[in-house]
């Protein structure tokens, strides 16, 4: 068995034992939900109820109810697609990519941000699919025989790659939440006493019976699906900045996009998980389990991928210099000077500033500035995609094209529905699944809970090694 | 005659791996494991070969990797070339770099869902499927060894209930056995 130096934080408080997990995640579950639930979800249905209203609005009158024009061609919808994406990148990186590193802290946050990357993405998915204009001919995107000769898809073009890769992405994520899910459903259909939750969690749980040889299949599939999904988390963000950097625009042609949309949609998806998670700990009582440490280990890889996007930006500022393009100087000088500095300062301010505040050991491990971090840099990386959509449009060519974007109440319904749809989908999670992976926190119970960390006085247990298996 | 099993019941991880181990080298022929979680070490111990399902997962990937090439050559170079932005598509060679990013995804698509499905297949897990460990809390914080007495003709049942209740046990039963899927 895997030992862990003692003094390492235990990543699981208290005097735990196997059934206080199965406890503590499930009977939020199965008692009553509390007032301040049905408030927030009755107000994220209210909101999305909107945005559904100004979807069909759009699509019964057209995209001309949005506040594009013939420069600015690309704004808000694409802007809110790249910020959902990139919200949707935290769940699959905690789950894959800390899965081959080993870092057990993923354990306790995994499930829910992989349900926060899947409703991101449903989300994300929503803006092009409307940008089409006629959502009902979207299976055009499919390579699939049609009545015009069959002219296929073009697969030359970024935008193609993004339906596969979206859609592969999704779908990818799905099956590797899902799997994560069974044995825990199957913890809820055992203790269910209600006859119908128990036939629907029977349904969900597929009959799993955790036998040792479905267990080992569990973790190799668990195991080939974080190594196929990380290469994969990879390649969506890389493929979306192409949407970008394929094109011939000043201020997009540039091969530095990938790395930095990728750490830029890391850095958004992990200030969304903090968001979400700190009211969910204290909303569901899973303090013992997501505790200061885990906000830690989060803000440190905020940190990281702030300074690299923050590095990412200044590289962008040098190379528009050096690269002696006058056109591409100026996209760069307008961005900080011209008439959307604010965007631009605010994109600065919010993704470059705060996340170095992180470096300070007091303020990392505090969840109220946690908190109001990951609000800003929330509205900071929307503000981001924002400056390098619009911005970089609004200055065409010819300065007769010239002009703004201004968004309409249907540009700003439709977001807003999206963030409600978002929370009514979160909500409803937290309500009815297991929102922690019961199953993986039983097996690092003794190697790094508390109760078997702490040595109580005997300084000879420590040589021993505390996670024995011995019991309290 | 009817199979019969009995089913020795522990509530610690490593008290049933200890057990296992004694019970094993005495003689006795564990049949199943059933945990809430993955027993670490259990697999040797009581005979589960390891899964090959990381070998289908590679055949899944191949798979989409060679639909992904022959598609892509049909439609983009065969069927109905198209010159797109001056960049006209002569060979699957000289067109490729621009087809990596969906032969990349369509390669993870098979991949992913084909080791998936034949998981859940082979598992028998599937909606709609019955449960068929033998006490509910094996799913929370319990660890059941099932030894059928078909598969241990050496012993009679009385000489494996006291093999069983030497070890760090909660509980022994001894039934019927009964397949439920």
């Amino acid at each position: 068995m895997h030992k862990e130096s003692a003094i390492r934080e235990p990543l699981i408080l208290g005097h735990k034992s196997y059934h206080d997990i199965t406890e503590d995640v499930c009977g939020p579950i199965e008692g009553k939900a509390p007032r301040m639930w049905y408030i927030l979800f009755g107000i994220a249905l209210m909101v999305s109820l909107y945005g559904i209203g100004c979807i069909f609005y759009l699509l019964g009158t057209g995209i001309g109810t949005w506040g594009l024009n013939k420069t600015v061609e690309w704004a808000w919808d694409i802007t809110n697609f790249v910020w959902w994406v990139g919200i949707g990148h935290a769940g699959t990186l905690i789950s894959a990519v800390l899965l081959l590193f080993r870092q057990r802290w993923r354990m306790a946050i995994n499930r829910s941000a992989e349900a926060m990357t899947i409703f991101a993405v449903f989300m994300a998915g929503l803006f092009p699919l409307i940008h089409m204009g006629r959502l009902w001919v979207g299976y055009w995107v499919m390579p699939i025989p049609n009545q015009f000769g069959s002219l296929w898809v073009n697969f030359n073009s970024p935008l193609l790659w993004d339906v596969f890769a979206i859609s592969t992405y999704l779908s990818v994520s799905v099956v590797f939440w899902y799997i994560g899910l069974v044995p825990d459903f199957a913890t809820i259909r055992d203790r269910a006493k209600n006859p119908i939750s128990k036939k629907v969690y029977s349904i969900l749980s597929m009959g799993w019976s955790g036998r040792a040889k479905h267990w080992n299949r569990f973790e190799i599939v668990s195991l080939v699906l974080a190594g196929l999904a990380t290469p994969l988390v990879f390649s969506v963000h890389s493929i979306v900045s192409f949407d970008f950097a394929t094109s011939v625009i000043p201020g997009w042609h540039t091969t530095i996009f990938p790395p930095y949309f990728v750490a830029g949609a890391v850095f958004s998806g992990f200030a969304m998980v903090q968001t979400l998670l700190l009211i969910l700990r204290k909303g569901m009582k899973l303090e013992a389990y997501i505790h200061t440490k885990h906000v830690e280990y989060m803000n440190i890889v905020i940190m990281v991928t702030g300074s690299i996007v923050g590095v990412a930006y200044l590289t962008e500022l040098f190379i528009s210099w050096y690269s002696g393009v006058e056109y591409e100087s100026y996209a760069f000088i307008n961005r900080a000077t011209g008439p959307y500095w604010w965007a631009y300062w605010s994109m600065m301010t919010c993704n470059v500033i705060s996340p170095q505040l992180m470096w300070f050991k007091k303020l990392r491990r505090s969840l109220l500035f946690t908190f109001f971090i990951s609000i800003v840099v929330n509205i900071g990386m929307w503000f981001e995609r924002f400056v390098i959509i619009v911005t970089s449009l609004h200055r065409d060519y010819l300065p007769s094209s010239w002009t703004m974007f201004y968004p309409t109440w249907t540009d700003i319904g439709i977001f807003m529905g999206t963030i409600g749809i978002f929370f009514a989908f979160y909500l409803a999670f937290a309500r009815y699944f297991p929102v922690l992976a019961m199953a993986e926190l039983k097996t690092i119970l003794k190697i790094s809970g508390e109760s078997y960390k702490k040595t109580e006085g005997d300084p000879h247990a420590l040589q021993r090694g505390v996670s024995s298996g011995t019991k309290h | 005659m009817a199979d019969r099993v009995i089913y020795a019941t522990y509530d610690d991880d490593h008290s049933l791996l200890h057990a296992a181990k004694k019970l094993v080298a005495d003689g006795v022929n564990i049949t199943e494991v059933f945990s809430p979680f993955p027993i670490h070490g259990l697999d040797p111990v009581i005979g589960v070969k390891h899964t090959r399902l990381g070998i289908a997962a590679f055949i899944y990937g191949l798979t989409g990797l060679a639909l992904a090439v022959t598609g892509l050559k049909y439609l983009m170079i065969d069927d109905w070339p198209m010159n797109i932005g001056g960049k006209p598509t002569f060979s699957l060679m000289e067109s490729y770099p621009s087809f990596v990013p969906v032969t990349f995804e369509l390669t993870v698509l098979c991949a992913a869902h084909g080791m998936a499905i034949t998981m859940m297949f082979r598992n028998k897990t599937l909606p709609g499927m019955p449960a068929d460990n033998p006490n509910p809390r094996t799913t929370d914080d319990r660890f059941v060894m099932e030894i059928r007495l078909s598969e241990n003709h050496a012993l009679t049942a009385e000489e494996i209930t006291k093999k069983v209740k030497e070890t760090d046990i909660v509980e022994v039963e001894e039934r019927d056995y009964v397949v439920i899927k």
